[in-house]
Protein backbone atom coordinates (compact mmCIF):
# COMPACT_ATOMS: atom_id res chain seq x y z
CA UNK A 1 0.00 0.00 0.00
CA UNK A 2 1.63 3.68 -0.99
CA UNK A 3 -0.27 6.74 0.07
CA UNK A 4 0.20 9.79 -2.10
CA UNK A 5 -1.07 13.30 -0.61
CA UNK A 6 -1.83 16.46 -3.03
CA UNK A 7 -2.09 19.97 -1.38
CA UNK A 8 -4.33 22.66 -2.22
CA UNK A 9 -5.27 26.12 -0.57
CA UNK A 10 -8.92 28.24 -0.63
CA UNK A 11 -9.91 31.33 1.25
CA UNK A 12 -13.00 31.41 2.49
CA UNK A 13 -14.65 33.15 5.30
CA UNK A 14 -17.55 31.91 8.13
CA UNK A 15 -18.91 32.49 11.63
CA UNK A 16 -20.05 30.05 14.33
CA UNK A 17 -24.00 30.11 15.43
CA UNK A 18 -26.23 27.88 16.07
CA UNK A 19 -30.17 29.19 15.86
CA UNK A 20 -31.17 27.08 18.67
CA UNK A 21 -28.79 28.43 21.15
CA UNK A 22 -29.66 32.52 21.97
CA UNK A 23 -27.38 35.18 21.80
CA UNK A 24 -25.68 34.70 24.60
CA UNK A 25 -25.01 31.00 24.63
CA UNK A 26 -23.86 31.50 20.93
CA UNK A 27 -21.37 34.35 22.46
CA UNK A 28 -20.15 32.15 25.58
CA UNK A 29 -19.68 29.17 23.45
CA UNK A 30 -18.07 30.54 20.14
CA UNK A 31 -16.29 34.09 20.92
CA UNK A 32 -15.14 35.99 18.72
CA UNK A 33 -16.09 33.54 15.87
CA UNK A 34 -19.71 34.37 17.04
CA UNK A 35 -19.54 37.84 14.82
CA UNK A 36 -22.36 37.72 12.76
CA UNK A 37 -20.36 39.24 9.44
CA UNK A 38 -18.43 36.49 9.70
CA UNK A 39 -14.09 36.28 9.30
CA UNK A 40 -11.89 34.79 6.94
CA UNK A 41 -8.97 32.11 7.10
CA UNK A 42 -6.22 31.11 4.33
CA UNK A 43 -7.09 27.17 4.17
CA UNK A 44 -4.72 24.50 3.38
CA UNK A 45 -6.35 21.23 2.47
CA UNK A 46 -4.58 17.52 2.12
CA UNK A 47 -5.75 15.27 0.67
CA UNK A 48 -4.61 11.60 1.16
CA UNK A 49 -5.36 8.66 -0.87
CA UNK A 50 -3.74 4.96 -0.65
CA UNK A 51 -3.72 2.09 -3.09
CA UNK A 52 -1.27 -0.65 -4.63
CA UNK A 53 0.65 0.61 -7.24
CA UNK A 54 0.02 0.53 -11.22
CA UNK A 55 2.24 -1.65 -12.48
CA UNK A 56 1.87 -0.22 -16.42
CA UNK A 57 1.46 3.51 -15.05
CA UNK A 58 3.36 3.37 -11.72
CA UNK A 59 0.66 5.28 -10.33
CA UNK A 60 -0.96 4.72 -7.12
CA UNK A 61 -3.71 7.43 -9.06
CA UNK A 62 -3.77 9.64 -12.00
CA UNK A 63 -2.68 13.10 -9.71
CA UNK A 64 -4.11 15.00 -12.45
CA UNK A 65 -7.45 13.44 -11.99
CA UNK A 66 -7.21 13.70 -8.57
CA UNK A 67 -6.05 17.46 -8.63
CA UNK A 68 -9.49 17.89 -10.81
CA UNK A 69 -11.45 16.22 -8.60
CA UNK A 70 -10.47 18.40 -5.90
CA UNK A 71 -11.11 21.31 -8.14
CA UNK A 72 -14.24 20.63 -9.24
CA UNK A 73 -16.11 19.43 -5.32
CA UNK A 74 -13.84 21.57 -3.08
CA UNK A 75 -12.41 24.67 -4.36
CA UNK A 76 -14.78 25.93 -7.23
CA UNK A 77 -17.60 25.15 -4.44
CA UNK A 78 -15.26 26.81 -1.69
CA UNK A 79 -12.84 29.58 -2.53
CA UNK A 80 -14.02 33.08 -2.25
CA UNK A 81 -17.05 32.10 -0.81
CA UNK A 82 -18.64 32.79 2.50
CA UNK A 83 -19.09 29.23 3.74
CA UNK A 84 -22.16 30.12 5.92
CA UNK A 85 -24.53 31.71 3.00
CA UNK A 86 -22.75 29.78 -0.23
CA UNK A 87 -22.29 26.45 0.59
CA UNK A 88 -25.62 24.04 0.65
CA UNK A 89 -23.56 21.71 3.57
CA UNK A 90 -23.22 24.66 5.98
CA UNK A 91 -26.63 26.31 5.71
CA UNK A 92 -27.95 24.01 8.32
CA UNK A 93 -24.35 22.88 9.78
CA UNK A 94 -21.31 25.55 11.96
CA UNK A 95 -18.59 25.51 9.27
CA UNK A 96 -16.23 24.52 11.71
CA UNK A 97 -12.59 23.15 10.54
CA UNK A 98 -14.08 19.65 11.90
CA UNK A 99 -17.37 19.68 9.31
CA UNK A 100 -15.33 21.60 6.89
CA UNK A 101 -13.55 17.88 6.50
CA UNK A 102 -16.38 15.44 7.40
CA UNK A 103 -17.64 17.90 4.08
CA UNK A 104 -14.80 17.84 2.25
CA UNK A 105 -14.48 14.04 2.95
CA UNK A 106 -18.18 13.73 1.56
CA UNK A 107 -17.83 15.33 -1.44
CA UNK A 108 -14.84 13.43 -2.46
CA UNK A 109 -14.99 9.84 -1.34
CA UNK A 110 -17.84 8.82 -3.89
CA UNK A 111 -15.66 10.52 -6.78
CA UNK A 112 -12.80 9.32 -6.45
CA UNK A 113 -11.57 6.57 -8.95
CA UNK A 114 -8.71 4.08 -8.67
CA UNK A 115 -7.30 5.02 -5.25
CA UNK A 116 -8.98 4.61 -1.67
CA UNK A 117 -9.52 8.02 0.38
CA UNK A 118 -7.38 7.72 3.10
CA UNK A 119 -7.31 11.06 4.74
CA UNK A 120 -8.54 14.78 4.80
CA UNK A 121 -6.74 16.91 6.45
CA UNK A 122 -7.58 20.45 6.68
CA UNK A 123 -5.70 23.18 8.23
CA UNK A 124 -7.65 26.57 9.47
CA UNK A 125 -4.48 28.15 10.36
CA UNK A 126 -0.95 26.66 10.52
CA UNK A 127 -1.52 25.88 14.51
CA UNK A 128 -5.06 24.23 13.82
CA UNK A 129 -5.82 21.40 11.83
CA UNK A 130 -8.59 18.51 11.57
CA UNK A 131 -7.79 15.42 10.09
CA UNK A 132 -11.05 13.01 9.28
CA UNK A 133 -10.25 9.39 7.90
CA UNK A 134 -13.98 8.15 7.12
CA UNK A 135 -14.69 6.55 10.53
CA UNK A 136 -18.27 6.45 12.27
CA UNK B 1 -18.17 11.20 11.38
CA UNK B 2 -15.45 10.80 13.72
CA UNK B 3 -12.55 13.97 13.29
CA UNK B 4 -9.35 14.19 15.12
CA UNK B 5 -8.33 18.02 16.02
CA UNK B 6 -4.77 18.95 16.44
CA UNK B 7 -3.59 21.78 18.11
CA UNK B 8 0.50 22.88 18.00
CA UNK B 9 1.36 24.83 21.01
CA UNK B 10 5.22 26.37 21.73
CA UNK B 11 7.31 26.46 24.87
CA UNK B 12 11.05 27.48 25.14
CA UNK B 13 13.00 25.31 27.67
CA UNK B 14 16.81 24.29 29.22
CA UNK B 15 18.03 20.80 29.60
CA UNK B 16 20.95 18.65 29.95
CA UNK B 17 21.05 15.19 29.45
CA UNK B 18 22.95 13.25 32.00
CA UNK B 19 22.19 9.63 33.80
CA UNK B 20 22.97 8.93 37.12
CA UNK B 21 23.70 5.38 36.15
CA UNK B 22 26.00 5.84 33.82
CA UNK B 23 29.90 6.89 34.65
CA UNK B 24 30.94 10.32 33.49
CA UNK B 25 33.01 8.82 30.35
CA UNK B 26 29.64 7.05 29.26
CA UNK B 27 27.59 9.72 29.87
CA UNK B 28 29.74 12.12 27.36
CA UNK B 29 30.01 9.29 24.87
CA UNK B 30 26.10 8.35 24.81
CA UNK B 31 24.86 11.98 24.96
CA UNK B 32 27.97 14.18 23.80
CA UNK B 33 26.62 18.04 23.10
CA UNK B 34 23.79 17.31 25.11
CA UNK B 35 25.76 16.40 28.13
CA UNK B 36 27.10 19.89 28.56
CA UNK B 37 27.38 20.38 32.26
CA UNK B 38 25.59 23.72 32.33
CA UNK B 39 22.73 22.63 29.99
CA UNK B 40 21.29 24.44 26.94
CA UNK B 41 18.03 25.08 25.32
CA UNK B 42 15.27 24.41 23.11
CA UNK B 43 12.05 26.06 21.49
CA UNK B 44 9.56 23.06 21.60
CA UNK B 45 6.40 22.66 19.58
CA UNK B 46 4.51 20.41 20.69
CA UNK B 47 1.11 19.23 18.80
CA UNK B 48 -2.22 17.97 20.94
CA UNK B 49 -4.09 15.32 18.91
CA UNK B 50 -7.73 14.92 20.31
CA UNK B 51 -10.36 13.01 19.13
CA UNK B 52 -13.78 12.31 19.05
CA UNK B 53 -17.29 12.62 17.19
CA UNK B 54 -18.14 15.79 16.26
CA UNK B 55 -20.53 17.70 17.96
CA UNK B 56 -24.07 17.78 16.22
CA UNK B 57 -24.69 21.50 18.24
CA UNK B 58 -21.60 23.20 18.03
CA UNK B 59 -19.69 21.04 15.06
CA UNK B 60 -16.67 20.61 17.63
CA UNK B 61 -15.05 17.93 18.85
CA UNK B 62 -14.39 19.62 21.80
CA UNK B 63 -14.15 23.34 22.56
CA UNK B 64 -10.93 24.89 21.68
CA UNK B 65 -11.15 27.26 24.14
CA UNK B 66 -11.33 24.42 27.05
CA UNK B 67 -8.43 22.77 25.19
CA UNK B 68 -5.82 26.16 25.04
CA UNK B 69 -6.74 26.78 28.36
CA UNK B 70 -6.23 22.88 29.60
CA UNK B 71 -2.74 23.17 27.74
CA UNK B 72 -1.46 27.05 29.09
CA UNK B 73 -2.73 25.75 32.73
CA UNK B 74 -0.81 22.41 32.80
CA UNK B 75 1.73 22.69 30.14
CA UNK B 76 2.80 25.75 28.96
CA UNK B 77 2.75 27.47 32.61
CA UNK B 78 4.65 23.83 33.74
CA UNK B 79 7.61 24.15 31.16
CA UNK B 80 7.80 27.49 29.68
CA UNK B 81 11.04 28.73 30.13
CA UNK B 82 12.17 26.46 32.89
CA UNK B 83 15.17 24.09 33.51
CA UNK B 84 13.55 20.79 32.33
CA UNK B 85 16.04 18.72 34.91
CA UNK B 86 14.74 20.95 38.33
CA UNK B 87 11.25 19.62 37.76
CA UNK B 88 9.67 16.66 39.68
CA UNK B 89 9.34 14.13 36.91
CA UNK B 90 12.71 14.44 35.72
CA UNK B 91 14.37 13.87 38.97
CA UNK B 92 14.76 9.98 38.32
CA UNK B 93 14.75 10.20 34.45
CA UNK B 94 16.15 11.91 31.70
CA UNK B 95 15.07 14.75 30.07
CA UNK B 96 15.17 13.70 26.53
CA UNK B 97 12.18 14.42 24.00
CA UNK B 98 10.95 11.03 24.51
CA UNK B 99 10.54 11.65 28.11
CA UNK B 100 9.12 14.72 28.16
CA UNK B 101 6.32 13.58 25.28
CA UNK B 102 5.53 10.79 27.83
CA UNK B 103 4.93 13.22 30.38
CA UNK B 104 3.06 15.87 29.09
CA UNK B 105 1.25 12.94 27.37
CA UNK B 106 0.48 11.62 30.96
CA UNK B 107 -0.84 15.19 32.22
CA UNK B 108 -3.05 15.55 28.61
CA UNK B 109 -4.33 12.01 29.72
CA UNK B 110 -5.31 12.40 33.28
CA UNK B 111 -6.65 15.92 33.48
CA UNK B 112 -8.42 16.85 29.66
CA UNK B 113 -12.00 14.87 30.30
CA UNK B 114 -13.66 16.78 27.30
CA UNK B 115 -12.45 14.65 24.39
CA UNK B 116 -10.26 11.32 23.98
CA UNK B 117 -6.17 11.85 23.75
CA UNK B 118 -4.56 10.47 20.69
CA UNK B 119 -1.48 12.27 20.36
CA UNK B 120 1.37 14.30 21.68
CA UNK B 121 4.26 15.07 19.14
CA UNK B 122 6.92 17.62 19.81
CA UNK B 123 9.76 18.90 17.56
CA UNK B 124 12.82 19.24 19.61
CA UNK B 125 14.43 21.03 16.42
CA UNK B 126 12.76 21.12 12.80
CA UNK B 127 15.05 18.51 12.50
CA UNK B 128 13.81 16.17 15.38
CA UNK B 129 10.63 15.46 16.22
CA UNK B 130 8.89 12.34 19.00
CA UNK B 131 5.08 11.13 19.26
CA UNK B 132 3.45 8.88 21.41
CA UNK B 133 -0.25 7.52 21.71
CA UNK B 134 0.09 5.44 25.08
CA UNK B 135 0.81 1.81 24.97
CA UNK B 136 -1.89 0.93 23.42
CA UNK B 137 -1.66 2.72 20.17
CA UNK B 138 -1.26 1.50 16.03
Amino acid sequence: MVYLTRKAEFSASHFYHNPEFTPEENQRLFGKCNNPNGHGHNYTLEVTVKGAIDRKSGFVVDLKQLKDVMSREVLDAFDHRFLNKEVPEFLTRIPTTENLAIAIWQRLAPKLKGAQLHRVRVYETPDLFVDVYGEA
Amino acid sequence: MKAHLTRRYMFSASHRLHSDEMSEEENRVTYGKCNNPYGHGHNYMVEVTVSGPVDDQTGMVCNLVDLDGFVHTHILERYDHQNLNLLSEFVEQVPTTENLCMAIYEIVKRGFRQAHLEKIRIEETMMNSFEYSGENSR
